[in-house]
């Protein structure tokens, strides 16, 4: 739309770069002479309804920014000492080209690692550079994988999807729909949702439902904003989620608050579980008869007393009229003529839960054990029920039985995939850019390479979920060059320096001790600065792309250029053909167009539409997609899982060697874990407490926004900061056995005399850039006191969140 | 003549400060100094020992209510682009008909 006086108005929507966060709101962006003037909220985005948030408004300072990168970079100088040169982008290419095919004709092009930060719009467009390369290395580097993925993968195994809180997104009427149920109550478990967008979520869309009289149960360290509107709010210690869950399960099973036809019908509750001296393990029809599956499952019938194999090919049982017993313990002979003691997997769960009573989970997590009850109550007999979980739950070492029992609440309160309840999210439309499952979307990689991807042998989930190389194992290599030399590195929407990175100064070595090393990114940072090649990436409203995670299916569309910077996409397009013959795609367009098949449409018509919902009846539209059979590939009805049932009692944690079923795991350092190192850092140090103009390590330099807050803060109780003799605004010292940084003091009693908050991502893009400072970060980057190689059991999680520290004042 | 006014259902706002860039956005205010609205943090303890978070956007005298906006038809940026919707601007004896009901608000008077 053009305006008199010479304003376009140009409809789009949002993703990184620019606005930082995971995106999905739709934007009127108002262009003037080539130029962005302003950046509005579109009012017919069924998403943000024509709200925007402080980091969108400040586009314009973001794009004409005197700081951003404008041309390619080369160092010049000793790595780190920040003397580069403009090149033109063809020297650029041409140089990136002649390294990397050296190191990949030397060395093989398993040893450049693609370094990405969190799942910004990148995963589809480094995954394809890596590939066309050669190299399964793709990583996202914070140590365990600790964001999403962790979630993401026990969501996957348990319920063969993913699923997210139903703030009724999928439709364009949103609260309106006569689909759509308001949640009596949502629990907001480990989230200050207001200050962030996260995992494609709108954090205000909880302020639509409170309005809307939904009621809150919020389970967090501090009292944040949202604690202080809940009904309910625990308080828990940082790093005991698992123990609260299955607090909670204890109660519901102990109520009787669970879903009996659910939990019946649509779980493995029923099936057999034998005793072994080697532990416990599912009764495989294999076990029953020779030559049986060992993908088929067995029950025992109540009626006949027989046992019965599920034969999770056909989805049913070969007896029909089975009905399973869904509680006992039976004795039969097995095909090996052995004879064998079996609990149903639903008399197992019980007994597990058996444990965690409210007392004893009190003791655990601090919590008092009336209102762990009052918080069950809360939570399964509210109707519909959902619940959305933060990062917390990935960044501890537990994090794979957390999030399995945090899973298991709404599989067993029959929440799943009902109107306002926890809804399966898939991507819009089916269009894929980069699969969760290992494998490739735009390119794949021959099995010969693939099986060198870093981590895949050490962990389960490693090998089978993710596409993704382990991070910490990433790390070790570097150094020890072992099975394989590691030489260069492609960094690209990454700051481990300031931010993905645990222990930043082993990240600093490692890129320092590469042959060669290529950053993407719109401004200088920290770990721009120790690269050999800078290459200025566009912001999203100076580029062309896609979004469809999880809805609507939308365009990105390039508004105006901004000096020579070129998108992510373009820039690896370019590569990808220097890299690999015969690259199936000339243009980006193209590209996209091939992404779009799935929904029918190419590139062009999504941009002339700007979004589109998926249609009723398509799997990637809600509700009850199990009982229409629109999530299995076979189009039976059941879940995408082994068995094709909600797996209460996990077959890929069986075949893991991982615990099958949800259990407590101590944080590693705490007060319990580590009682001698808690003598002498009595604190218990939580990091990543967000702030609402800044997204991860950005944004520090935009004026608007860092006015809001111009320094990193450390929260601490305002009793605890008068024993240590800590004043507000004071500069403290936190310290524990691996670093110490010093911020400033704020005391305020949202947070758990014991605990102490602290912030990631802070750098000082106003002071000196060279090494040794790097922008300040090392004064500042959390970070330094959290370990790397503490990832948890199958690779995912890490102690990012419940580290140990103490706190003093700072001299001078 | 009608007299304009701000309704402020501060019950839902969430500190955001959406409201604070948005007016700077509109009128190329610069940083460090307030522009039109600033948002203010109270953290209560309740007589009941129980904490309670309150954030009230004010309106500064940089406010102009946005009178170019509004004569094109348009709503005030900081009401537009409030992410809780908390704002509400019009003639006073209709936001005056709009007052919530079962809570606290502000109703801001240009006078
Ligand atoms: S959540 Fe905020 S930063 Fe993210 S796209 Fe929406 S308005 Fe922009
Ligand atoms: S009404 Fe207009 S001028 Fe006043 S604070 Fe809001 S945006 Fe600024
Ligand atoms: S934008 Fe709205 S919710 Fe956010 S601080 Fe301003 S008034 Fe409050």
């Amino acid at each position: 739309m053009s305006r008199k006086d010479g304003v376009t108005i140009i409809k789009t929507t949002t993703w990184s770069p620019g606005p930082g966060c995971h995106g999905g709101c739709g934007v009127l962006v108002h262009v003037k002479d080539n130029k962005v003037i302003k950046v509005e909220g579109d009012p017919d985005h069924p998403w943000n309804q024509g709200r925007l948030c402080s980091r969108c408004l400040s586009m314009t300072q973001y794009m004409y920014h005197p700081d951003r990168l404008k041309t390619p970079l080369k160092r010049v100088g000793k790595k780190g000492e920040g003397k580069f040169v403009p090149i033109s982008w063809d020297e650029a290419f041409d140089l990136i080209e002649e390294k990397m095919k050296k190191i990949r004709k030397d060395h093989g092009p398993e040893s450049v690692i693609f370094h990405q930060g969190t799942g910004r719009d990148i995963g589809g467009w480094i995954s394809m550079l890596a590939y066309a390369y050669g190299s399964p290395n793709w990583m996202f580097g914070l140590s365990g994988i600790s964001c999403y993925t962790p979630r993401l993968m026990m969501m996957s195994i348990t319920q063969g999807d993913f699923a997210v809180v139903d703030a009724s997104q999928w439709h364009e009427k949103r609260y309106d729909d006569p689909e759509y149920k308001i949640p009596e109550t949502v629990t907001i478990w480990g989230q200050n949702l207001p200050a962030t967008c996260p995992d494609g979520f709108f954090g205000h869309w909880y302020v639509d439902l409170m309005k809307r009289g939904t009621q809150l149960l919020v389970i967090d360290p501090r009292c944040t904003w949202i604690a202080s509107r809940a009904k309910l709010w625990l308080q828990l210690r940082p790093g005991t989620d698992a123990a609260l869950a299955l607090g909670f399960i204890h109660v519901i099973l102990k109520e009787n608050l669970w879903d009996q036809s659910f939990v019946e019908k649509w779980t493995n509750a029923p099936f057999l579980v034998m005793e072994k001296a080697a532990g416990p393990a599912l009764l495989r029809e294999s076990h029953l008869r020779s030559g049986g599956s060992d993908e088929n499952f067995v029950v025992h019938d109540a009626a006949s007393g027989d046992f019965v194999v599920w034969d999770s090919k056909d989805q049913s049982y070969e007896q029909p009229d089975t009905t399973p017993s869904l509680t006992g313990a039976f004795s039969l002979t097995l095909a090996d003529g052995s004879s064998a003691t079996v609990k149903t997997v639903w008399t197992r769960y019980q007994e597990n839960a058996a444990d965690y009573t409210p007392e004893k989970v009190s003791e655990i997590t601090w919590v008092p054990a009336d209102k762990i009850i009052q918080g069950a109550r809360m939570y399964a007999k509210s109707a519909p029920s959902a619940l959305h979980w933060g990062l917390p739950i990935d960044t501890i070492p537990s994090t794979i039985p957390t999030s399995q029992a945090i899973n298991h609440l709404w599989c067993m309160t029959g929440n799943l995939d009902i109107p306002g309840g926890n809804a399966i999210a898939r991507y819009a439309c089916d269009v894929v850019t980069y699969p969760y499952h290992a494998g490739g979307a735009i390119l794949s990689l021959p099995d010969e390479v693939a099986k060198k991807r870093i981590g895949m042998n050490d962990y389960g989930p490693i090998k089978d979920f993710r596409a993704w190389a382990q991070p910490d194992k990433v790390l070790e290599q570097i150094f020890s060059g072992d099975p394989y030399e590691i030489k260069g590195m492609w960094i690209q929407t990454a700051n481990p320096i300031a931010c993905t990175g645990m222990e930043p100064g082993k990240w600093r070595d490692a890129i320092k001790k590469l042959d060669f090393t290529v950053c993407v990114d719109l401004f200088m940072t920290p770990t721009a600065m120790l690269c050999d090649v800078i290459l200025p990436a566009a912001s999203f409203l100076e580029k062309d792309s896609l979004k469809a995670w999880w809805v609507p299916l939308q365009a990105i569309k390039k508004t105006v250029d901004v000096a020579e910077c070129k998108s992510d996409i373009e820039i690896n397009l370019e590569l990808s053909k220097r890299f690999m013959k015969d690259f199936p795609y000339e243009s980006v367009h193209d590209l996209f167009d091939s992404l779009l098949a799935s929904a029918g449409m190419t590139y062009k018509d999504l941009q002339e539409k700007t979004w589109i919902m998926p249609p009723d009846g398509h799997p990637s539209k809600p509700y009850s997609r199990h009982e229409k059979g629109l999530l299995r590939p076979d189009g039976k009805p059941g879940f995408r899982t082994p068995s094709g049932k909600v797996e209460l009692y996990s077959s890929w944690l069986e075949k893991w060697e991982l615990a099958p079923m949800p259990y407590h795991e101590e944080p590693p350092y705490s007060p319990v874990s580590t009682p001698d190192l808690f003598k002498k850092y009595p604190l218990i140090l939580c990091t990543g407490r967000r702030m609402g103009p800044f997204f991860h390590s950005e944004h520090r330099q935009i004026p608007w926004l860092r006015e809001q807050q111009k320094e990193p803060v450390l929260e601490i109780h305002p009793d605890t900061a008068e024993k240590l003799g800590i004043n507000n605004g004071e500069k403290v010292c936190v310290e524990n056995w691996l670093g110490k940084i010093t911020v400033t003091a704020l005391t305020t009693p949202i947070i758990h005399p014991d605990v102490v908050m602290a912030e990631h991502g802070w750098w000082f893009p106003e002071k000196e850039g060279a090494e040794p400072s790097l922008f300040g970060v090392w004064d500042v980057n959390v970070n330094q006191l959290i370990p790397m190689s503490n990832e948890g059991k199958g690779g995912l999680g890490a102690p990012i969140k419940s580290m140990l520290c103490r706190v003093y004042k700072a001299k001078g | 003549m009608s007299t304009y006014a701000m309704l402020i259902d501060y019950e839902y706002c969430t500190g955001c400060k959406s409201c604070e860039v948005a007016c700077k956005q509109e009128y190329h205010r610069p940083a460090g100094r307030a522009g039109g609205v600033e948002v203010q943090e109270f953290i209560h303890r309740l007589p009941n020992d129980q904490l309670f978070i309150t954030y009230i956007p004010t309106f500064t005298r940089a406010c102009v209510f946005c009178a170019g906006r509004v004569k094109q038809g348009m709503a005030p940026a900081c009401v537009k682009h409030c992410m809780a919707n908390i704002l509400t601007f019009g003639k006073l004896e209709d936001l005056q008909q709009q007052l919530p009901e079962k809570r606290k608000a502000i109703l801001w008077t240009k006078g």
